[in-house]
C-alpha cells in the first residue's frame, strides 16, 4: 500500500508514528528566531577576516604586515609562522585508504594558515582580527604578500597528464591513492563470454553545496577556568570538538565545548573541519577576546568543500538476453588541494561498493584513483559518491537497452535482484537486506503513465518538440555505519550514534540526540518517535541537539544516518526506560515485573484493569517514597548508544520526463516521479519534502549548476551566482512522490532506512537518461552533465549539420 | 563597502551641482548595480547622491505618438503600467522580463540605460524604439547613446531624466535569459513602425546594436520566413561558459523569427 504523503492512519496516535504534522521548528524559522552562528555575539568579541589567495598556485616570499598593523581597530594579525611557533596541527583527515599496493594514502598537510604556498584560489593565508568587520576587511587589503604565481592544475583528467604540475612535492603525478575493489578475473571473464558490451565515457561535474546559511564561527576562551567554546555551523559538533581539539590545537574534550546551534542548510558541506573552527578558538585564546567570523557568500564558493567531480570510463558486459554479466569501471576522482575530513572515502567506500545498484550483475571490478589539483578540497555532498555510482549504472543500463533494442524498463526487470535472493551479498562488499525493487518499478510506470508515453512524445513531435524519458533505478547505503566495518575501510572514527531519553518528575522528556538538524526537521520526527512510544503529546517533548556539554557523543548528522542510527538510538533508550517503568510499576502495582504489559504509555497488570500511566511512574522515580529503591536507583533518564549492524538500503524509481526545444537546445522537465522505499516512515509530509529537495538538486546537477575553473589560470569562474545556476522553483514541476511500507529495514528497531539522499541519488541519473532519449533518434548516444541548453543545441547540430540552419 | 558621504537633493539642478563639487562622487538609483559594486569594494566612491527623491525624474506620461518614461521609474511600475501596456505592451513585458520581483521592485529605467550592461534587456528596446534620451542638458538618440561596453554618451555628471519611446505600430522583445543571472544572453527587439522595421539586439554583443540585414529582410516582407536564410556573423560577440559566441549568433536568428512570428 501506498500513503499518500500528507495523511496519517485514523485513529492514530495524532503524533505519533505516520502521522504528517507540521514540523515544529519551522515556527522559529519562518519568522526570524532562530539562532544561528551568526545571531550569537560575545562581549568584548573582535572580528575575523580572512585574507584568502588569489592565486590557485603560488609561492610566498614573504609577508608585510606593518601598514596592516597600523590600520584602525586592528587588534591582532596572524600568519602561518604563527600557528608552527604554538605548534598547531594540520587538519586532519578522517578516513584513510590504502592503494592496491598496500601503500598508505598521500596525505599531505593542510595547514589551517598556509606557510610558504597557497594551493587554490580561497586558501587561507592570514588571520586579521579588529573591532569590526569592516576593519578587519580594511586591514587586510593593506597586507603585502610576496606571491610568486606557478603554474597550477584544475582539471581532474588534466592532474595526470605527464608535466602537470605539481600540487604536493610528496605526491608524485598528483596521485593520492590508486585504490581498486571487486574481482578483475572474474570481470575479464565475464566479458570474454558477452554477447554485448556497452561502453560509457562520462563526467560527473563539480558542485558547490551552497547551503543558505554561510558557515560561521565564534571562538571563545575563559581564562579562570582554562575552557574553550567553539559556536560553528556544524553537521557534528562532536566531530569537530574530537577532530580540532586533538589533532589541531591539542585541546583536551573535558576543556572544549563545540556548540553547533541552528544550522542552515548542509548537504554535507558543514560536515567538515574547517580552518576557520581551528583559527577563531587559537585566536581567542591567544588575545583573550571571543573571536567571530562569518564567511561572506563569495568567500562560501572558495572554501566550502566541493562535490563530485568524477572522470569515468565503464562497460557492461551483458549475454544474450540481456542479463548483465560484468561490469567495469574505472575513475579518477578529484580530491582538491587538500585532503578534506572525509574526501578519500566518498569516492571509493561510498562509490564502488554501489556499483552493482539493484542489479545482480555477478562480477564488479572498479578502479579509482583520487588525485590532487589546484582547487577547493572536494568531499561528501548530498549523495556522497552514490549518486556518482548511479550515474554510471544506469547510463550504462540505458544506453545498453538501446543498443541492444530491449524495453529499457524490461531490461531492469530481468536484472533485478529478486526479493528471493535477499539478503543479498553483492561482488563490490555491501549485504543488502531487503528491497523490492520490481515494485518501486512498477509503481513509478504507473505515476509517469509509461504505456501513454509513445503517444506524449508524437504530440511533441508536432509541436517541433524532443520528447524523452529516462530512468534511475537507484540503491544507496544509508545510515551509515556498523563502527568495526567502517573501521575496517579505513575510518579512523567510530559511526554509533548516542541519545538519552530523561524524563522529568512531572512527565516531561528531554531527549538528548548526537543527530544534528540543519533542515531536516529531527525535532518533529524525533518528537513523533517519543510521542508514539510513551503516548504523550509532543509538546512535553524537547529534542536537544548539538551541544558538546549537554549531549553524549555522537557523530552527527550525514549519509541519511540520523533516523536509522539516531532514531534508533532513541528507541534504544526508551527501551531502558521502558524496562526500568516495568519494575517501578510492578512496586507500585503489586504484581511480578512479567505481568506487567506497556503499551503507549500505560502499564497495566496483564489481565486486569490496574494500571499507571508512565507520568505517574516518572514521578514515583523523582519522588521515591513508594519506590523500590534496594533495588532500583531513583529517576528515570536513560542513554543508549546505537551502532548499525548493517547499513540500511533505501531504493527507488526515479522516472523523469522532459522536452528540448532543438531550436534553442532549451531542456524543459514536464514530470518527474519517484517511488521510494525507504522502509517505515515516520512523517510522511517530511519524507516527501526530503524526496523533493534531492529531486531538484538532482536536477540542478543535470541540468544546471556547474563548478568551472579556468584550466590556464586556475581561477573559480563559478564564484557567484551570476555564474553558478542554482535551480530555481520555476526551473522545476511539481513532483510526484509515493513510498510503501513493505521492505522495512531488517536490522535496526525502527524499521526505517532514511530519505534524505535518495532524491540526488537518482536525480541526476534520470534527468540525463531522459535528454539522451530525447536526443536518441538523432544519433546521440551521451552528454555530460549539465545538459545546458549550449551543449544540447551543439549536440543536435552535430549530429545534423544539414538541419542545422532551423 | 568603504565610507562615502550619502546627499538626497529633490531636483535635478542640485543633484548634477552636488556631483559637481566632489572629486569622485556617483548618483544611485535604485542601487541594484551600485550597491554591488561598493559592496565588493570595486569602487570607493566619495559621495553618493541619491536621486530617490527628485520628482522630476518620476512618472509615465503620454506625449504626442510618444511614450515618456521618467529616469527612476522602476521596472515593476513599467512592467504593470496601463498606459505601457495599452500604448507599447512589448515596453512591458521586456520590463517585466528583468531580473527578478525584488531587481523590478529596486532598478530604474535611468539606472540600467546609464549602466549600459552588455547584457541589460532595456537598450534591446530603447534601441529597437528609436527612442530618445534626454538628460538634464540635451536630447540623445538612441543610436547615439550606447556607445561600448558599460559605456554610453553621456558626460561625467550628466543624468538620465527620461526616455522617450516613440509609439511603434506593432513591437515585440524575445530573451533568452541566461539560466544562471536571468539577464539577457542574446535579447531580440523588432519594432514596425510608420519608418520601417529597427531591430535591436542585446546581450550578444559588447553592447546593444541593430542588424541591418535583419531589419532590410523585414522591410521587404515582415515574416519569420523572411529571415530564412540570413545568419549573424558571431565574430566579435559575446563569449563566456554559458554561451558561445556562435550559440548567441545563433540564438539571435531564433529570437528574430519568434518575435516576428508573435507580431506578424
Ligand atoms: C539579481 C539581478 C538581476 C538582474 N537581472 C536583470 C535582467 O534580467 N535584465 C536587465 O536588464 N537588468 C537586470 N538587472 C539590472 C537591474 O535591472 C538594474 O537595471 C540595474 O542594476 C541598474 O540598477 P539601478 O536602476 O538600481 O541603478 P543603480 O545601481 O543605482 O545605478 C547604476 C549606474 O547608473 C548610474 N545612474 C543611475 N541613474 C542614473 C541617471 N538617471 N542618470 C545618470 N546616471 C545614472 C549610477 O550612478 C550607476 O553608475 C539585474 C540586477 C540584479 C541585481
Amino acid at each position: 500500500m501506498t500513503n499518500p504523503a500528507g495523511t496519517h492512519p485514523a485513529g492514530a496516535n495524532p503524533s505519533g508514528i505516520g502521522a504528517s504534522i507540521r514540523r515544529r521548528e519551522d515556527q522559529r524559522f519562518l519568522t526570524g528566531r532562530g539562532t544561528y552562528t551568526d545571531d550569537i555575539n560575545r562581549p568584548h568579541q573582535v572580528h575575523a577576516f580572512i585574507l584568502r589567495s588569489p592565486y590557485a598556485h603560488a609561492r610566498i616570499g614573504g609577508f608585510d604586515l606593518t601598514a596592516a598593523r597600523a590600520a584602525p581597530g586592528v587588534v591582532a594579525i596572524f600568519t602561518g609562522a604563527d600557528l608552527v611557533a604554538d605548534k598547531v596541527g594540520s587538519l586532519p583527515c578522517g578516513w584513510q585508504i590504502h592503494s592496491k599496493d598496500g601503500s598508505p594514502m598521500i596525505e599531505p598537510p593542510h595547514p589551517p594558515l598556509v606557510t610558504d604556498r597557497v594551493r587554490h584560489v580561497g586558501d587561507q593565508v592570514a588571520l586579521v582580527l579588529a573591532e569590526t568587520k569592516a576593519q578587519a576587511r580594511d586591514a587586510a587589503e593593506l597586507i603585502v604578500v610576496d606571491y610568486q604565481e606557478l603554474p597550477a592544475v584544475t582539471g581532474t583528467r588534466d592532474a595526470l597528464a605527464p608535466g602537470a604540475p605539481l600540487v604536493h612535492d610528496q605526491a608524485a603525478s598528483n596521485l593520492c591513492f590508486d585504490w581498486h575493489l571487486g574481482d578483475p578475473a572474474a570481470v575479464d571473464a565475464a566479458f570474454a563470454r558477452a554477447h554485448h558490451v556497452t561502453r560509457i565515457d562520462l563526467i560527473n561535474n563539480r558542485l558547490i553545496a551552497n547551503a543558505m546559511e554561510p558557515r560561521a564561527a565564534i571562538g571563545e576562551y575563559d581564562r579562570a577556568t582554562d575552557d574553550y567554546t567553539l559556536w560553528t555551523t556544524s553537521q557534528n559538533p562532536h566531530v569537530i570538538r574530537l577532530l580540532m581539539g586533538g589533532f589541531v590545537l591539542g585541546i583536551p574534550e573535558h576543556k572544549l565545548r563545540v556548540i553547533a546551534p541552528d544550522v542552515g542548510g548542509g548537504f554535507g558541506s558543514k560536515i567538515f573541519h574547517y580552518a576557520e573552527e581551528a583559527l577563531v578558538t587559537w585566536a581567542a585564546r591567544k588575545i583573550h577576546r571571543p573571536v567571530k567570523w562569518t564567511a561572506d557568500r563569495s568567500e562560501s564558493f572558495m572554501s566550502d568543500a566541493h562535490g563530485r567531480d568524477h572522470v569515468t570510463h565503464a562497460e557492461l558486459a551483458l549475454d544474450a538476453n540481456g542479463k548483465f554479466l560484468g561490469l567495469r569501471v574505472n575513475t579518477i576522482a578529484n580530491m582538491g588541494a587538500y585532503l578534506s575530513t572525509f574526501a578519500p572515502s566518498v569516492p571509493t567506500y561510498l562509490y564502488a561498493t554501489l556499483l552493482a545498484g539493484q542489479y545482480a550483475t555477478p562480477a564488479i571490478y572498479a578502479e579509482v584513483r583520487a588525485v590532487f589539483t589546484h582547487t577547493v578540497p572536494v568531499d561528501a555532498y548530498r549523495g556522497a559518491g552514490r549518486p556518482e555510482a548511479c550515474y554510471v549504472i544506469e547510463r550504462l543500463v540505458e544506453n545498453a537497452a538501446r543498443e541492444l533494442g530491449i524495453d529499457r524498463a524490461e531490461l531492469r526487470r530481468r536484472n533485478f535482484i529478486p526479493p528471493s535472493a535477499m539478503p543479498y551479498a553483492t561482488p563490490v562488499a555491501l549485504e543488502y537486506d531487503c528491497g523490492l525493487f520490481h515494485r518501486d518499478l512498477d509503481e513509478a510506470l504507473t505515476l509517469i503513465d509509461y504505456a501513454g508515453f509513445p503517444a506524449r512524445k508524437a504530440d511533441s513531435a508536432r509541436r517541433g518538440k524532443l520528447r524523452g524519458i529516462g530512468f534511475a533505478n537507484y540503491i544507496e547505503a544509508c545510515g551509515i555505519a556498523p563502527s568495526n566495518i567502517a573501521g575496517a575501510l579505513g575510518a579512523r572514527a567510530g559511526l554509533y550514534e548516542s541519545a538519552e531519553v530523561r524524563f522529568h518528575p512531572t512527565g516531561s522528556v528531554t531527549v538528548f540526540t548526537g543527530s544534528h538538524s540543519h533542515g531536516q526537521g529531527h525535532e518533529t520526527t524525533f518528537s513523533q518517535l517519543v510521542s508514539d512510544r510513551f503516548g504523550i503529546p509532543i509538546d512535553k517533548i524537547e529534542i536537544v541537539h548539538g551541544d558538546t556539554s549537554k549531549v553524549p557523543f555522537g557523530m552527527g548528522t550525514y549519509g541519511s544516518r540520523s533516523l536509522a542510527v539516531g532514531g534508533s538510538a532513541i528507541a534504544k533508550a526508551m527501551d531502558k526506560i521502558v524496562a526500568k517503568g516495568r519494575k517501578i510499576a510492578a512496586h507500585m502495582l503489586e504484581a511480578a515485573e512479567t505481568d506487567i504489559e506497556f503499551n503507549a504509555g500505560r502499564f497495566s497488570v496483564a489481565g486486569t484493569d490496574r494500571a499507571l500511566g508512565i507520568a505517574d511512574i516518572a514521578l514515583s522515580a523523582y519522588v521515591p517514597h513508594n519506590y523500590p529503591l534496594d533495588e532500583l536507583e531513583p529517576g528515570l533518564d536513560e542513554q543508549s548508544f546505537y551502532d548499525p549492524k548493517n547499513f540500511t538500503f533505501p531504493n527507488g524509481c526515479q522516472i523523469c520526463e522532459l522536452e528540448i526545444d532543438p531550436d534553442t537546445g532549451v531542456t524543459k522537465i514536464l514530470a518527474f516521479v519517484a517511488a521510494d522505499d525507504f522502509g517505515k516512515v515516520i512523517n510522511p509530509m517530511i519524507v516527501e519534502g526530503q524526496v523533493h529537495g534531492g529531486i531538484a538538486q538532482g536536477i540542478g546537477q543535470a541540468l544546471m549548476e556547474n563548478c568551472v575553473y579556468d584550466s590556464q589560470s586556475g581561477q573559480l569562474l563559478t564564484g557567484s551566482y551570476m555564474d553558478y545556476c542554482m535551480p530555481r522553483a520555476d526551473d522545476l514541476p511539481s513532483f510526484q512522490v509515493a513510498y510503501h511500507e513493505e521492505a522495512p529495514c531488517t536490522h535496526n528497531p525502527l524499521g526505517v532506512k532514511g530519505c534524505g539522499e535518495a532524491g540526488t541519488i537518482g536525480g541526476s541519473a534520470a534527468v540525463m537518461n531522459a535528454v539522451v532519449d530525447a536526443l536518441a533518434d538523432r544519433g546521440i548516444t551521451h552528454l555530460d552533465m549539465p545538459a545546458t541548453p549550449e551543449r544540447v543545441w551543439r549536440a543536435l547540430r552535430d549530429a545534423m549539420p544539414a538541419q542545422a540552419a532551423e | 563597502m568603504y565610507d562615502f558621504d550619502y546627499l538626497r537633493p529633490t531636483t535635478v539642478a542640485d543633484a548634477v551641482a552636488l556631483l559637481a563639487q566632489r572629486s569622485e562622487a556617483k548618483f544611485l538609483a535604485g542601487g541594484q548595480t551600485l550597491l554591488p559594486t561598493l559592496k565588493q569594494r570595486l569602487a570607493q566612491p566619495e559621495a553618493v547622491i541619491d536621486l530617490s527623491r527628485i520628482a522630476a525624474l518620476q512618472g509615465i506620461r503620454e506625449d504626442g505618438d510618444a511614450l515618456v518614461i521618467g529616469a527612476m521609474t522602476l521596472h515593476a511600475d513599467v512592467a504593470a503600467s496601463a498606459l505601457v501596456l495599452r500604448v507599447i505592451p512589448a515596453l512591458a513585458a521586456l520590463a517585466g522580463e528583468i531580473g527578478d520581483r525584488q531587481v523590478r521592485n529596486r532598478g530604474t529605467l535611468g539606472g540600467s540605460i546609464s549602466n549600459n550592461d552588455p547584457a541589460a534587456d532595456y537598450p534591446g528596446a530603447v534601441l529597437g524604439l528609436g527612442a530618445t534620451i534626454e538628460t538634464d542638458r540635451r536630447s540623445i538618440a538612441a543610436d547615439d547613446f550606447f556607445t561600448g561596453m558599460f559605456e554610453t554618451a553621456l558626460d561625467p555628471g550628466e543624468i538620465v531624466t527620461s526616455v522617450r519611446f516613440p509609439v511603434p505600430q506593432r513591437a515585440a522583445y524575445r530573451k533568452f535569459p541566461n539560466p544562471a543571472s536571468r539577464y539577457a544572453t542574446a535579447g531580440v527587439f523588432v519594432a514596425r513602425t510608420v519608418d520601417g522595421v529597427r531591430v535591436a539586439v542585446t546581450g550578444a554583443g559588447a553592447t546593444v546594436f541593430r542588424v541591418p540585414a535583419i531589419e532590410d529582410a523585414l522591410a521587404a516582407d515582415f515574416s519569420p520566413a523572411a529571415l530564412t536564410g540570413i545568419t549573424v556573423d558571431d565574430d566579435g560577440l559575446n563569449s563566456d561558459i554559458h554561451a558561445s559566441a556562435a550559440y548567441r549568433a545563433h540564438l539571435i536568428m531564433v529570437l528574430a523569427r519568434r518575435a516576428v512570428a508573435a507580431i506578424s
